[in-house]
């Protein structure tokens, strides 16, 4: 008996699901993902994201080293990583397919636009044999489609060239995205009126091309099933949907408009950095004054005379740049001005990866200068906390009279998560003081308490006075080589960077407070650790997790905590900065999980540590 | 708003630090010089920043009772530009040397003067590098022998008023530190400069380099090497003012005056030239066999300032948009609220 219908569609409800959108550079991979990550976000779920660049603009089209990727795991639970394994890859090209088609779970969903899949593409990606027709792809459920026809099919009414077209057929795996999850389009809609309002061709090239990719997963009976991932039960409150770059400059207005020092960004433009000039730039309503400075030395030679002058100074940058401005962040160290440096750590040594996210600047942070010159270095741990890291690295420097180095990286400033926008009321207040009674003053006399020296704006009649690189009298500021003098600023220095330490919380360890394990991180580490975290106390192990927000100074209960475990992992995408700082300070016999691929931890690779150190 | 300004004199800029310049320095002079101008400006003290890299020159701050920040070396044209940009209202003037401003500090002092920040440079040359005890300088004549050159340097020094004026410079100067009243009456000149107002002043090293313009400041000889230019009047010098500059096509040829020559054949200075070329034509003439060197003021023309714009294009942004709301900016966007 043959049967003449299809078998019914069917909706499964999932928790989540990983998506990863791959192509050429060309193929607008970045903006396809970012439109469904924002699509996402509206509908409620929680999510983590990890956009993949290469290095070149526009390397040659259809090779290896032009793959562009961009991967979300959207969930109705928690999310904490992108994603350890992809549930629908879609790739656009040959070489697409050929660098990520490993992480593509067993039986996952592939979509490839077979249109991308002749002889010279193959050939461009270094493919001997057409992986549609080796049975290579056996193991998972492939969608191939002539996506680039299809979306000049669709568009064909328009009157656009050919390659206009073809620039739409992102839309049109977008489109195919959003039937298999069946989310609504009109976000992307809005997103494409206001982004292509110059040109309304463009704005129904791309709908239709999207609308057609929708439309054509509903006709076609190759895919039987789509997906509902509900939402997740957040907190209540209003969010939106942030990246760690945006997080950070919009915690620089905050901290601008919260104190009223007005702010001043010297900065050059470095990846991942950049962005972060961009947006400042925008916020002139704020009274942002931002400055492109002719190299990143200048940059913060700018930021500091800023300082100088009252602003609240901010500077922006990656590994290099923050190698350039090591000897100007000791004048600000030696001065005791407030300006935050924002590192954006990437791949490194030297230009490294300037795409690929790592950790590895951690030393620069602490040791970097010539000589003794302690500063604050604080760790943002997700996008959203960047925007607190900001807040808090400005306190801090306005508070202590003193450099704070706040250290990011390229995984934060791109990857993306829902984020609970604060009521400003909510934001921490800190007030500013600056001198302005002659009476008593001397340029380096100290607040008791933060051993801060006062902030005198220039301007402010009777406090005339000079500051500088050279080692100063105390309190009197005067140019001073008396070698007890000496010893005794460079004491007074680092006593008060270690002030700082009264200021910020006591460690409270995630997980089992006490216990057989402490796996201790910083920075971008913080979701695949959560998460591993989560995983291995549901296997029944007391493992705790200790994530340093502060690694100058360190947590006053820190060195406690540690002898609470049997044994400490410390996990950094570098080869053991922290794990060394830590063993040195403590005398704890730490060991690190230590990777250094230009990629986040995923979860399993933490897990397997911590089987591995438990067995 | 502002009282009436207070009578300033030359002692409400001394401090009480023991000045430590090696005795016969040329430095005295400038500071000298300097002490007597600012009293003179009309500026309350408290607006004035003296920011300094590092060198001899650069320890200037410490001896002027103003604001004052002795950087690091090369950058003071970064430092003052951060400074003019956070408070356009202050008056800044840079203390630098040839060493600071031409060699690390080249990239910075180029930019400063492409921008026009509203800054008063004084570039102390003398020639070497003074502070780290006798090295060449990016002004050393080709051949100086000093301490890293023992067999003579290779290298061509820079024409310092012809780099100023290629980086766009809108007031270019030059005095010597012994030529007081001239010194003292061009530093008014470049203080009643808007813009960036680059001053190189001829400085005396007697430790290091002594005699480095002895040539310009010899009394026997001095008037037939070194013209005085002022805006308006015909180039001419010589101890007896009998010869002068005229133009020869491109090229600027010294007359001898009389013989069917008068000063209606000279070149009259005119400052303010809208082409640049004009004053990069007078600065070639320094170290040219047969030419005087000019001091005084080559050029001195109007533009915006760099911190004004910036200012204005600030201040328009919120005419238009209104001042920012942080409220509204952190909710901007795509928004949800989740109950």
């Amino acid at each position: 008996m043959a049967t003449t219908e299809a078998p019914p569609r069917r909706r499964e409800t999932l928790d989540r699901a990983v998506i990863r959108f791959c192509g050429d550079s060309g193929d607008g991979m970045q903006i396809t993902g970012s439109q469904f990550t924002n699509t996402a976000a509206l509908y409620g779920n929680d999510l983590a994201t990890f956009p993949d660049f290469p290095a070149e603009i526009r390397a040659p089209a259809g090779t290896l080293p032009g793959v562009s990727g961009f991967q979300i795991n959207f969930s109705s639970s928690d999310v904490y990583t992108p994603g350890d394994s992809v549930d629908v890859l879609i790739a656009m090209n040959p070489a697409a397919l050929k660098m990520n088609i490993a992480d593509l779970k067993t039986g996952g969903i592939l979509i490839v636009n077979t249109d991308n899949f002749k002889d010279t593409d193959l050939r461009k990606a270094q493919i001997v044999r057409n992986p549609l027709e080796d049975h290579s792809l056996d193991g998972y459920r492939v969608f191939a489609a002539e996506l680039t026809k299809l979306t000049r099919l669709a568009l064909k009414e328009l009157g656009l060239d050919a390659k206009s077209m073809d620039r739409c057929k992102n839309f049109f795996a977008l489109g195919m995205c959003y039937w298999l999850y069946n989310r609504p389009m009109d976000a992307t809609v809005r997103w494409l009126e206001d982004k292509f309002k110059a040109k309304p061709k463009l704005v129904d090239a791309n709908r239709l091309a999207m609308q057609a990719g929708y439309s054509y997963c509903e006709a076609t009976e190759a895919f039987q099933v789509s997906y509902d991932i509900p939402p997740a039960r957040l907190s209540p409150g209003t969010y939106r949907n942030i990246n760690g770059n945006s997080a950070l400059a919009l915690g620089f207005v905050a901290a601008s408009v919260r104190s009223g020092l007005p702010l001043f960004q010297g900065s050059y433009p470095i990846t991942p950095a950049s962005d972060v000039l961009h947006e400042l730039s925008g916020y002139k309503d704020f009274g942002v004054t931002t400055f492109q400075a002719e190299d990143e030395i200048a940059a913060m030679a700018a930021a500091i005379g800023a300082a100088y002058s009252g602003s609240l100074a901010i500077t922006t940058t990656s590994g290099p740049g923050m190698a350039l401005k090591m000897e100007a962040i000791g004048l600000a160290v030696m001065t005791e001005l407030p300006v935050v440096v924002c590192d954006i750590q990437r791949g490194g040594p030297s230009t490294g990866l300037p795409t690929k996210t790592e950790q590895a600047d951690l030393w620069q942070a602490l040791f970097g200068r010539n000589s003794e010159a302690p500063l604050p270095v604080i760790a943002p741990q997700t996008p959203g906390d960047c925007f607190w890291a900001a807040i808090e690295a400005s306190r801090i420097a306005v508070r202590y009279m003193v450099p704070v180095i706040v250290l990011s990286d390229g995984y934060l400033a791109n990857g993306a998560e829902p984020w609970r926008i604060p009521e400003v009321s909510e934001l921490p207040d800190f007030p500013v003081h600056f001198r302005t009674e002659p009476e008593g003053f001397q340029a380096y006399m100290r607040d008791p308490e933060t051993l801060a020296r006062p902030w005198v704006k220039p301007g402010t009649p009777g406090l005339e006075h000079r500051i500088g690189g050279i080692e100063k009298q105390e309190n009197t500021g005067n140019v001073n080589y008396e070698p007890l003098n000496h010893e005794r600023m460079v004491r007074l220095r680092a006593a008060k960077v270690q002030a700082v330490a009264q200021d910020i919380p006591e460690i409270v360890p995630a997980g089992d407070t006490e216990g057989d394990l402490l796996v201790v991180g910083w920075g971008s580490t913080y979701g695949s650790i959560t998460a591993a975290l989560k995983a291995q106390r549901a296997k029944g192990r007391r493992v705790g997790h200790v994530h340093l927000r502060y690694l100058n100074p360190l947590p006053r209960n820190l060195g406690e905590v540690l002898g609470r475990y049997k044994k400490v992992v410390v996990a950094e995408m570098n080869m053991g900065q922290l794990l060394m700082v830590l063993r040195a300070k403590f005398l704890v016999d730490a060991v690190g999980l230590n990777k250094v691929q230009g990629k986040p931890f995923q979860q399993a690779e933490i897990e397997a540590k911590i089987e591995e150190m438990l067995k | 708003m502002t009282a009436t300004l207070p009578v300033l004199t030359r002692k409400d800029f001394q401090t009480d630090q023991e000045v430590r310049w090696c005795p016969g320095c040329g430095d005295y002079a400038i500071l000298a010089a300097v002490q007597s101008v600012f009293p003179e400006l009309g500026i309350r003290r408290e607006n004035f920043v003296v920011v300094s890299g590092i060198g001899c020159s650069s320890r200037f701050p410490y001896y002027m009772n103003t604001y004052g920040f002795h950087t690091i070396h090369g950058r003071a044209p970064a430092v003052a530009t951060g400074v003019k940009l956070a408070r356009p209202e202050l008056e800044v003037w840079i203390a630098t040397g040839d060493g600071d401003a031409l060699s690390i500090g080249g990239n910075h002092t180029i930019h400063m003067l492409r921008r026009n920040v509203g800054v008063k440079v004084m570039l102390f040359n003398n020639r070497i590098y003074g502070l780290t005890k006798g090295q060449y300088s990016p002004t050393s004549e080709k051949g100086k022998k000093a301490k890293s050159t023992p067999y003579g340097s290779v290298d061509q020094p820079f024409n310092v008023l012809s780099l100023a004026i290629g980086a766009e410079a809108t007031f270019v100067a030059r005095s010597v530190d012994v030529f007081q009243p001239h010194l003292k009456a061009t530093l008014k000149k470049a203080a009643a400069h808007r813009g960036s107002a680059f001053l190189e002043i001829l400085q005396n090293c007697n430790i290091f380099n002594d005699g480095a313009w002895e040539t310009l400041t010899d009394k026997d000889i001095k008037d037939d090497h070194v013209i005085a230019l002022e805006h308006g009047q015909p180039l001419v010098f010589g101890k007896s003012r009998d010869k002068g500059i005229r133009m020869n096509g491109l090229n600027l040829e010294v007359v001898a005056l009389g013989n069917g020559v008068s000063e209606k054949d000279l070149i009259v200075h005119d400052e303010k030239h809208p082409n640049p070329a004009y004053a990069f034509l007078l600065s070639r003439m320094e170290g040219q066999p047969g030419f005087p060197t000019p001091i005084g003021v080559l050029r001195a023309v109007e533009a915006p300032r760099y911190e004004d714009d910036v200012k204005a294009q600030i201040q328009g942004i919120v005419a238009k948009r209104g001042a920012g709301d942080l409220a509204a900016l952190l909710k901007s966007g795509d928004v949800w609220d989740v109950r």
